[in-house]
Order: structure tokens, then C-alpha cells, then sequence
């Protein structure tokens, strides 16, 4: 037997209590001109707590990354509406969008005096950032410098940067090799729980959703809708190879494939 | 509940040496070439090149493939030179031309980089005038030198109008289009890091645009030199500065073909100088913090 709890009701996992970090109420999205719309979102009610690690899993086609979109702020809901506690959340790409023009650690430095940070704190920040993400001394590295785990490193501290409790991830690790993406994983669980973060994480890979999460939301396809929640109490840090993530992966992963299977018959 | 969990958990510092080790790994060691390398492979090919071409008209200068008045020997225009020099009027016709052509230059930049945002980031803009623009990049510019006489008189204004309409074009043109090749990624970032409006183009917008600009100042540069000498070619006047267009129209009224040869080297020699010595190293500089030359490290 998988050896966590699993809730097969979509409407009520209870979430911790308190008020949420990232609250999504009954938020609908479409595109197109009216006559001609399609539903990519539909009804989507979702809550992520204060401190709370939540993977929003889907076939392509979910409107997972619109979603996230709509979090952060670069797109609006055709209706309902999304509220994220302390203003304007950090958002993590597939692509690590660093500016190639700045060194590492003036990207971040950036972030800093974007977000407010008086210039002379900006430097000493960037470095304990840069500590953070194990890249101390790569303060003056160009971004071409770096590997590409590197550069999701220095990513994620500017994300950091942005001084939200709220970071969200749109399939972050999904261009990196399994050795490089196994380490980032065990980085951003022990960054999630030293700073406490609440992280809403996009992704299609199942094995990664449930090595990583406390929560798996599995999102239909077309539109997308909560088709159901996982709820992970297996101890971190976990192994993505170990067999409690295995086991659980198997079980959504035959729901996913559900979920896909049912556009054929239409 | 997780008892049959068999798979240990790790420790944090395993993965961390895991982390360094990749780093480890993936770390790039940049090469420098020796100076002796960097001769042999930047300095000597164009050397070789020049001693070529000079061979082969001494050589065509020597079996008398046409009569030596139409065609002297690259001694014959060396003497020129020395003559030029012992005038003591050298320096002074290269840089009439070379002050004209460089304000001429930065004024056409200080016009067409305003020009270029409007355009790039104004849509009905433009449509208005962007294919205007193009077109512009086509029309030799030698063609408003009878427009701009009229215009203006035969003056230093003149030279200048023409430099202005030979140059603009393309330095607005280059900034369009690097604006319009900063991937939309970058934008995106900026914006979810606060950076909009105007800290988001003093920030994103224009250092992401930088390579495309200095691609059309480099254009706007020959742009500017060139239409400078068809500019000194035409108008003559005895109040205007005697440039290297008109050393080059003077000893054409003189038949002295060495004179004339002269003229054309001393003109591509300063183009080339100008583009070496002031573009080529900033655009190597972008390109090379930005990773787009290593090829070359």
C-alpha cells in the first residue's frame, strides 16, 4: 500500500488553516472573440497556504501554465478572482530568463532595486542569495558562464530577490538532465522550508510532483478543471526514486492517463 | 503511515556534493590566445591580403596592360603621398573630412535613435512611416545632393543635411529591429521582477535591444562617410574646408590619376580605421559579455 493519504473527493482537502497565501476563487479564462471562445480555464477554485509546497500537474492543454499566468499577474481572469497575500508573487520559468547582459550577481541586484532595496544593502544581499543557492563566489560569472542548473540557481535566488513569500514555478527543471534536476529538487525543498515559502508549482512530470509536493492537484484537460487532490505526507527530503513516490506516481499517473483517454471518445 | 517507505532518506550534504561536483564538472576554463597566436591568426591574413593586391598591380603596372597615365604604379602614388605630406596639408584634409563625417555622425544618432523607439514601440507610427524608413536605407544618398544645394546653398549645412539623410534611416532602422528581435521572454521577466514602463525599457527594453543598435550605428556610420565624400565631391566652394572628396575631385581636374588613387585609398583607409577602432571593439565587448562570441575567445 502507498504510504500516504489520498483523497479521491475533488472539493475537500482541508488545507492548513489561516488565511492563504495564493487564494483562486471560481476563476474562468478563455481566449478568442466571443462567438468563438475557448475555455481554457474553467472554474478553477484553489487555495495554497501560508508555507504550503503544491504541484499543479496536467496533460498539455490544461491551462496549468495560464493559470499561473493569472497568479502572477501577466494575464486577467475572464472571471473570478485570484488574491496572493503580500502583493506581487515571484514567478520561476522553464527558460531561466536571466538578462545575459548582467553578471549573476547583477541580475539579482536588480531584482533587489526593482523590489525596493536600498543600493547599499543590494550587494551584500545578492551574495547571501547567492549562499543560498550554493552559488557564493559566482557574484561576476556572465550567465553563459553557467550550466544550466547553475542558471536556475541564480534564477531562483532572484526570484528570491523579489522578497515574496509567494514563489511560483512553471516547470522550472523540466529542460535539465535527471542528475542536475534530482539536485535542484533537493534544493528547493531545503530553500521552501528554510524560508518558508508557499510555492505553486507547475508541471507535467508525475514523479516530480510527488517527490516534491504536500499537495498534488491533477487539472483535466480542456478546459481545465480540479480533478483531483493528493495529499503527500511522506517525510522529506524525499528520493524520487524511493518507492512511496513511485507508488503514489503510479496511482496518479493512471488518473492523468484517464483524464487524457477521455478526449479520444469525443 | 510511511513505514514501508524502504528508499533511506538523504542527508543535505550528500546532495550538496552532488550539486558541487556538477558545478565542478560544468565549469567553462576560458582560453586566451598568446599574442604571437592572435597575430598570426587576426593580422596576418589581411597582411597577406594587401601584399597581394599590391603585387598584382605592380605586376599589371609593369607588363603595360594599359598606358601608366590611366594606371601608375603603387610607387607613383606613395610619391603622391610624400608630396601630400611635405605640403604639410595631409592631416589637415583627412580630418575636415573625418570632423564633418563623425558630428555629422552623432547628430544623425541623436536624431534616429529617437526616431527608431517611436517607430519600434508606436504601432500606428509605424505604419505610418516605418516602410518609409526602409525605403529610405535604398536611395543612394548621393541623390539629395542636388536638392540639398538647392536647399541650403553649397555650405556646411549642406554636408551635413546629406550625412543626416544618408545615416538616420539606418541607425533608426537598426535600433527597430533590435527591438524587435528582444525575445519576449525577457519582457516577461522584467515585467514579474517590476520592471515596466520606464524602468522596464531603461532596464530590459534597451539593453536587450543593445546588439541590433550598434549594428545600425555601424551602418549609419558607413552611411554617413559615404554620403560625406558624395556630398565633398560635388560642391565646390572656395569657402568650404577642403575635405578628401574634393582632394579626390581636385586631382581628377588635374588628370593626376596617382592623385586620384590616393584620393580612393586615403577614403577607404579612414572608413575602415573609424569602423576598427571605435565600432569593432564596443560591439566585441557586448557580444562577448553577452556569450555571443565565444566561437572566436
Amino acid at each position: 500500500m502507498p504510504a500516504v493519504t489520498t483523497e479521491a473527493d475533488t472539493s475537500a482537502v482541508d488545507a492548513p488553516a489561516g488565511a492563504p497565501a495564493v487564494r483562486i476563487a471560481h476563476v474562468h479564462k478563455s481566449f478568442g472573440r466571443p462567438g468563438a471562445r475557448t475555455h481554457v480555464l474553467d472554474d478553477i477554485t484553489l487555495d495554497v497556504a501560508p508555507g504550503e509546497f503544491v504541484t499543479l500537474l496536467g496533460a498539455s492543454g490544461c491551462g496549468k501554465s495560464t493559470l499561473l499566468n493569472l497568479v502572477a499577474g501577466l494575464d486577467r481572469p475572464s472571471a473570478g478572482t485570484i488574491e496572493v497575500a503580500g502583493g506581487r508573487p515571484a514567478l520561476m520559468f522553464q527558460e531561466h530568463a536571466l538578462f545575459p547582459w548582467l553578471t549573476a550577481g547583477r541580475n539579482i541586484e536588480l531584482a533587489l532595486r526593482l523590489a525596493g532595496v536600498p543600493r547599499p544593502e543590494r550587494r551584500a544581499e545578492a551574495e547571501r542569495l547567492l549562499e543560498l543557492v550554493r552559488l557564493g563566489g559566482s557574484y561576476g560569472k556572465r550567465v553563459h558562464e553557467l550550466s544550466g542548473g547553475m542558471r536556475q540557481r541564480v534564477a531562483m535566488a532572484r526570484a528570491l530577490a523579489q522578497g515574496s513569500k509567494v514563489l511560483l514555478m512553471d516547470e522550472p527543471f523540466a529542460a535539465l538532465d535527471a542528475i542536475t534536476r534530482d539536485v535542484l529538487h533537493d534544493e528547493i525543498t531545503r530553500i521552501w522550508a528554510e524560508r518558508q515559502l508557499s510555492v505553486l508549482f507547475v508541471t507535467h512530470n508525475v514523479r516530480e510532483a510527488v517527490r516534491l509536493a504536500q499537495r498534488v492537484v491533477l487539472l483535466s484537460s480542456r478546459p481545465g478543471r480540479v480533478a483531483r487532490q493528493w495529499l503527500i505526507d511522506l517525510p522529506q527530503p524525499r528520493r524520487i526514486e524511493s518507492s512511496g513516490v513511485a507508488d503514489l506516481s503510479i496511482e496518479i499517473t493512471e488518473e492523468l492517463r484517464g483524464e487524457i483517454r477521455r478526449h479520444v471518445q469525443h | 503511515m510511511s513505514s514501508t517507505d524502504t528508499a533511506p532518506a538523504r542527508t543535505g550534504g550528500d546532495s550538496a556534493d552532488v550539486g558541487a561536483g556538477l558545478d565542478a564538472l560544468d565549469a567553462v576554463s576560458a582560453q586566451r590566445s598568446s599574442l604571437g597566436e592572435v597575430l598570426r591568426t587576426k593580422a596576418l591574413p589581411p597582411l597577406i591580403g594587401v601584399v597581394v593586391v599590391l603585387a598584382l598591380w605592380q605586376g599589371a603596372y609593369s607588363l603595360h596592360l594599359t598606358s601608366s597615365y590611366k594606371l601608375p604604379s603603387p610607387l607613383d602614388v606613395w610619391h603622391s603621398l610624400q608630396d601630400l605630406w611635405y605640403q604639410g596639408t595631409l592631416f589637415s584634409i583627412i580630418w575636415t573630412s573625418v570632423w564633418r563625417g563623425l558630428s555629422g555622425f552623432l547628430l544623425a544618432v541623436a536624431i534616429g535613435t529617437p526616431i527608431g523607439l517611436v517607430v519600434a514601440r508606436v504601432r500606428p507610427v509605424r505604419t505610418a512611416i516605418g516602410p518609409v524608413l526602409q525605403g529610405l536605407q535604398s536611395l543612394p544618398s548621393v541623390a539629395w545632393v542636388p536638392a540639398a544645394v538647392i536647399w541650403l546653398g553649397i555650405n556646411d549645412s549642406m554636408m551635413y543635411a546629406v550625412i543626416l539623410l544618408g545615416a538616420v534611416p539606418s541607425i533608426a532602422n537598426g535600433l527597430v529591429a533590435g527591438i524587435d528581435q528582444v525575445p519576449p521572454l525577457f519582457l516577461r521577466a522584467g515585467r514579474t521582477i517590476g520592471a515596466t514602463g520606464l524602468a522596464g525599457a531603461r532596464h530590459v527594453l534597451i539593453p536587450a535591444a543593445l546588439p541590433g543598435y550598434l549594428a545600425g550605428l555601424k551602418q549609419g556610420w558607413a552611411f554617413s562617410w559615404r554620403s560625406l565624400m558624395a556630398a565633398e565631391l560635388v560642391a565646390s566652394s572656395p569657402d568650404l574646408g577642403r575635405g578628401l572628396g574634393r582632394f579626390l575631385e581636385d586631382q581628377r581636374e588635374f588628370s593626376d590619376m596617382s592623385g586620384v588613387l590616393l584620393g580612393i585609398i586615403l577614403i577607404l583607409f579612414v572608413g575602415i580605421a573609424i569602423e576598427l577602432l571605435v565600432f569593432t571593439p564596443i560591439e566585441r565587448r557586448v557580444l562577448r559579455n553577452r556569450g555571443l562570441l565565444a566561437a572566436t575567445r
